[in-house]
């Protein structure tokens, strides 16, 4: 893991507010709308959010190449805002329009335990196996991540 | 009856006398023990729990608030078409879409969308006549996917009303109706099961329960204790059961309660709240609310402070625990459900004039062939049969008890036994009502069986209780061919009767002759009575009863004594 030295990361800059970071302050209840489209410059991953995600979805930046990539990407993402969309209704799905099927209550599927336990790498007794519940993830402090390694 | 002492004992006093036992310090000055009486008063059933007490400390508003999720009662599942079945081989209940291969589509199954909307308009809800479908993401064994289905946005039903009825003050003779408010129901997919083996560090998965239609419905934080919590679960279970929604047997995770618990002092805004899971009973519930309540207190009380998590009812401790899992807050990333379209709903009104039948959900036809909910079926007994509130609440309750192990428990079990042997009998309902709820169901208590299961028919109890009401036993002798007839060995009671020599006395002489007896071998207490003490008689009437081996009707008997004593 190639680790970058705290004055490089420094400089490479650092949180801004209302930019992404504000996407993830999960408002559930409001529907998922857009914020308001950033103003100025592109704007940069906080490290904060960053290790937020790091616990959330389990992955971990490898190096300085994985978080360039990431702010990227959300830079491509926030091209979408050049497009004004003031009154117009989010859509879901290209499927909005159409009815939704409605399926009659028979059993017609399963039975299958031996094809659907041919993928699985471990099994007993025809149980799937998983490792132990969630498994705690280890203090922040601790972590041996990338994002820690440049602090 | 009965079942309501059990509940009202257990739900509360026992989780006090337990969580004395566990806690070393105590909230107040003067550390005084929580006394049964002091429980009364800190969840007032009246509404709103009030004064902690004469230790002058400022009051302690509990707000209890319930999710509970209901298994939907169908053949297949939600969005698959693989069975639905509570035990069954590991993994053979799993379609290719249930373990989330790649490729496969939800395509939601009628059923559970009619059991839904039953469910909110026997819940007085109202419905969504367009809903959407979420998905809610986080990471568990359990669920392959890494999403779960569910409808976050729009729910299918909102802003209903669970009524249920509570006993008071313990005495049974007095019951009040309370309100819980529903906040929304929803429809969404069960998780897998998951099986931990800590010794070897692993867990074991089995998707037969994945993709299961639930129901969740949210109710209000509108209860204050656990009694309360537990009533209107059971209310809940009965509406479910009365409809068929859902068979709602909580041992076999059909119907699974969280309880969301916080207390605060009135005025202020409600306090932090914790999250209960874990509990798998309707017992458990309400003693895993109220030992929250109460830890809740005494953590403040002491100065500490309580935190936003979610905690595990350990049922063999009688406390709750942090749960490791659930550290930290989820972010659930919920976003909509992009394979399925809006559900949309009709009514008489909005009914396409085209469309094929079976894609079709009309709300009114549901609505038309909802059956008696249990609150409109305890008033047709009360009305119809003279008997007491309380006694027609028993009647309909009992079927699920939290005792009962029978996933097979019938609707309308103990009512429908009641009904048919009142049909039966020239006894009184109001009379034939105890033997129903104190003898019948005591013994089917004592021995875990279900009404059904009952080697007493109503055939048989019938015929006892006419041979009573036409005096020719007494009902102690009634009883004793009651516990014959139990034994199930085929014979009619009045079979039963004769074998034992339970007839009553008709010869009036011997009767006589009897009493004479006993006046002349009991002089000390013949003095007392004629003394003045009328209860002796009791114990010569007892003396006549032996003798005659309980053969002789203790009203006649106390005449004929009377008569003789004052001669």
């Amino acid at each position: 893991m190639r680790v970058l030295s705290l004055g490089r990361w420094l400089r490479a800059g650092l949180v801004l507010p209302g930019g992404p970071a504000s996407r993830h302050s999960g408002d559930r209840h409001s529907g998922h709308r857009p914020q308001a489209p950033p103003q100025g410059p592109a704007q940069k991953v906080s490290v904060e959010v960053l290790e937020h995600l790091e616990q959330l979805a389990l992955v971990d930046f490898r190096d300085s190449e994985g978080v360039e990539r990431l702010q990227k990407a959300i830079q491509f993402a926030d091209q979408l805002h050049e497009v004004n969309t003031d009154g117009v209704e989010p859509m879901d799905s290209v499927l909005e329009d159409r009815c939704l099927y409605l399926r009659e209550d028979d059993v017609t599927e399963g039975n299958c335990t031996k094809e659907l336990l041919e993928n699985a790498r471990e099994t007993v007794e025809e149980y799937f196996v998983a490792p132990p519940g969630n498994i705690p993830l280890v203090k922040l402090e601790e972590q041996k991540t990338y994002l820690q390694g440049s602090k | 009856m009965a079942a309501m002492a059990t509940m009202v004992a257990a739900g509360c006093g026992g989780v006090w006398c337990r969580a004395r036992q566990r806690c070393a310090r105590w909230p107040g000055p003067g550390s005084r023990p929580f006394l049964r009486a002091q429980r009364a008063v800190v969840c007032n059933a009246r509404g709103g729990a009030v004064s902690a007490g004469k230790s002058g400390l400022a009051p302690w508003i509990p707000v209890v608030g319930l999710e509970i999720h209901a298994q939907i009662s169908s053949n297949s599942k939600l969005f698959s078409g693989s069975r639905v079945q509570f035990a069954a081989p590991p993994n053979s209940l799993v379609s290719f879409f249930d373990a989330s291969l790649p490729g496969t589509l939800p395509v939601l199954n009628r059923r559970c969308v009619e059991a839904a909307v039953m469910t909110a308009l026997a819940l007085n809800c109202r419905i969504n006549k367009k809903s959407l479908f979420d998905r809610k993401h986080y990471f568990y064994a359990d669920l392959p996917a890494g999403y779960q289905i569910t409808q976050q946005r729009v729910p299918i039903a909102v802003n209903g009303s669970l009524s249920y009825s509570l006993c008071i003050d313990n005495k049974m003779s007095q019951m009040v109706t309370k309100t819980v408010r529903i906040k929304q129901i929803q429809l969404e997919q069960d998780s897998g099961k998951s099986l931990h083996d800590d010794t070897r560090s692993q867990t074991f998965v089995d998707l037969n329960r994945a993709g299961v239609g639930l129901m969740e419905l949210v109710m209000e934080p509108d209860m204050c204790c656990g009694e309360e919590a537990a009533a209107a679960v059971r209310e809940l279970q009965l509406i479910l059961q009365t409809l068929g929604s859902s068979q709602a047997v909580m041992a076999e995770g059909q119907l699974r309660v969280d309880a969301n618990v916080s207390v605060h002092h009135p005025g202020e805004p409600y306090g932090v709240r914790t999250e209960v899971k874990n509990i798998n009973s309707i017992r458990f519930l309400a003693k895993a609310v109220d030992y929250e309540i109460q830890r809740q207190i005494q953590e403040l009380g002491n100065g500490g402070t309580i935190l936003n998590e979610t905690r595990a009812f350990d049922s063999k401790l009688g406390c709750t625990v942090p749960m490791r899992d659930k550290e930290g807050k989820q972010d659930y990333r919920f976003m909509p459900e992009p394979n399925l379209p809006p559900l949309i709903l009709y009514d008489a009104k909005s009914l396409p004039a085209n469309m094929n039948h079976q894609q079709v959900i009309n709300i009114d036809w549901i609505h038309e062939r909802l059956p008696d909910l249990p609150s409109v079926k305890r008033e047709k007994l009360v009305e119809q049969y003279g008997i007491l509130p309380e006694h027609s609440f028993t009647l309909l309750v009992w079927q699920q008890d939290q005792n009962c192990n029978s996933s097979q428990a019938s609707e309308d079990g103990l009512a429908e036994f009641f009904e048919s042997v009142v049909k039966q009998t020239q006894m009184k309902p109001k009379k034939v009502i105890g033997w129903i709820l104190n003898d019948l169901l005591s013994y089917l208590k004592q021995h875990s069986l279900t009404v059904k299961e009952s080697p007493v028919s109503s055939f048989l109890l019938a015929d006892l209780l006419n041979l009573l009401e036409k005096k020719e036993i007494s009902s102690t002798a009634a009883k004793r061919v009651l516990a014959e007839l139990w034994k199930g060995e085929g014979k009619t009671p009045l079979e039963t009767v004769k074998e034992h020599k339970l007839e009553l006395l008709q010869d009036q002489k011997e009767l006589e002759q009897i009493c004479q007896a006993v006046i002349d071998g009991q002089e000390n207490e013949v003095m007392a009575i004629k003394a003045g003490n009328r209860k002796v008689l009791n114990k010569l009437i007892g003396l006549v009863q032996k003798k005659t081996q309980g053969r002789s009707n203790p009203v006649l008997v106390k005449q004929l004594l009377e008569k003789k004593l004052s001669e």
